[in-house]
């Protein structure tokens, strides 16, 4: 089983592109639907804290996947495998490829990468909304928060409190009542 | 010792940047100012790199700025200096996400933190999405999106940077994730060498 979350994190890290939510696609496949390590529901949480908590998205995301299923030992483990393939990477460039973007084929490789890394988030959004929006009210704190993010450069750790807080409020109303 | 200063430097880097790599930009121009490890244009070259070569982008740069610090050590000053400023960056995520975790366990169940994410999944999905415009334009724009002026004329601009062939190859991967399920690794690698071959 760490041996699983190593290889596994390692292959999310080899494979993340763009960094951030361009490895929801990656994450949602091998942790949700191979691995059964989490439901859609608890990666959402997962992203939210992260979101919400320093560090780099994707280790705070192994972290919590590795923490939850072996411990802090299975933290460790998952961190270092979503780190390793970066560290092994950069060092060769940084040590032998010093002019790594210069190489034309390089640019030619990312121009298929970005736009194939685009379709994967579309995908992800459009399975994670299925998911994450439950009625109207979801739909308008979707929106606004989509808004505030793109336009007005909020910062996540103010849009995820108040995302929290109408959460709280609506539904406290009905006596705490979700299920 | 400059590895124990870059573990501790990269430490409160990790400590303090909320929300994802590039929040760790502004500490790295810090770094620039206060030791000779590395210059704004080099961090600029190191930001590009990190961008565009695999894995999440705090972790790139953590390595890259780290084995450029160690280097005057030599090569092997490289490598120990990139892994003492990695693991400074990620020390302090398993540290807090470990104390989070146990308490999300316990408190998951709780009516309270239950009504509190009924409202932040939604709001994560605006973020996502927002952060998916982000990759929309990376990956099918040549520049960034105009300044908009009027809108007759801001299309015409838009229309203007839209690459017509990574848009082609969008609406493929897109087309064929949805129908056939296959693993989202298999589109990064087959558009990698779709790219080349066409001179994308």
């Amino acid at each position: 089983m760490l041996w699983k979350l190593f290889i596994t994190f390692a292959k999310i890290g080899a494979f993340t592109f763009g960094g951030g939510y361009a490895m929801l696609s990656i994450l949602q496949r091998e942790i949700v639907e191979i691995n059964h390590w989490a439901t859609e529901d608890e990666m959402l949480d997962y992203y939210a804290i992260a979101q919400c908590t320093p560090g780099v998205i994707a280790v705070n995301t192994a972290t919590f996947i590795g923490v939850k299923h072996r411990g802090v030992i299975g933290g460790i483990v998952a961190t270092f495998g979503v780190v390793l393939p970066s560290i092994i990477i950069i060092l060769i460039i940084a040590a032998f490829i010093k002019n790594f973007l210069e190489y034309e084929i390089v640019g030619h490789i990312f121009g298929g990468i970005n736009a194939a890394v685009a379709a994967l988030i579309v995908d992800a959004i459009i399975s994670i909304s299925k998911k994450s929006i439950v009625d109207k009210v979801c739909i308008a704190l979707a929106v606004l928060s989509f808004i505030a993010s793109v336009f007005f450069d909020v910062s996540p750790v103010i849009i995820v409190i108040g995302g929290a807080a109408v959460g709280l409020i609506l539904k406290g109303r009905k006596r705490g009542a979700v299920k | 010792m400059i590895f124990l200063t870059l573990f501790l430097e990269f430490f409160k880097i990790g400590l303090f940047s909320v929300g994802g790599g590039l929040a760790t930009i502004p500490f790295l121009q810090d770094l620039a100012g206060k030791y000779d490890w590395f210059d704004i244009n080099m961090l600029g070259r190191m930001i590009a790199i990190a961008e565009s070569t695999p894995g999440p982008v705090g972790i790139n740069m953590a390595t890259y700025a780290g084995f450029q610090a160690g280097h005057v050590y030599g090569m092997l000053g490289g490598i120990a200096g990139g892994f003492a400023a990695t693991m400074g960056i990620v020390v302090p995520a398993i540290i807090t996400i470990t104390l989070i975790s146990k308490a999300y366990r316990k408190f998951k169940e709780n009516p309270l933190v239950e009504n509190a994410f009924y409202g932040i999944r939604p709001v994560v999905t605006g973020m996502i999405a927002s952060s998916g415009l982000l990759l929309l334009q990376q990956g099918l724009l040549n520049g960034a999106v105009p300044e908009y002026t009027a809108f007759a004329q801001w299309i015409g601009e838009l229309w203007a940077l839209v690459d017509i062939k990574a848009v082609i190859l969008f609406a493929a991967v897109l087309v064929c994730i949805r129908k056939f399920k296959l693993h989202p690794i298999i589109f990064i690698a087959a558009s990698g060498v779709i790219g080349a071959l066409l001179s994308m």
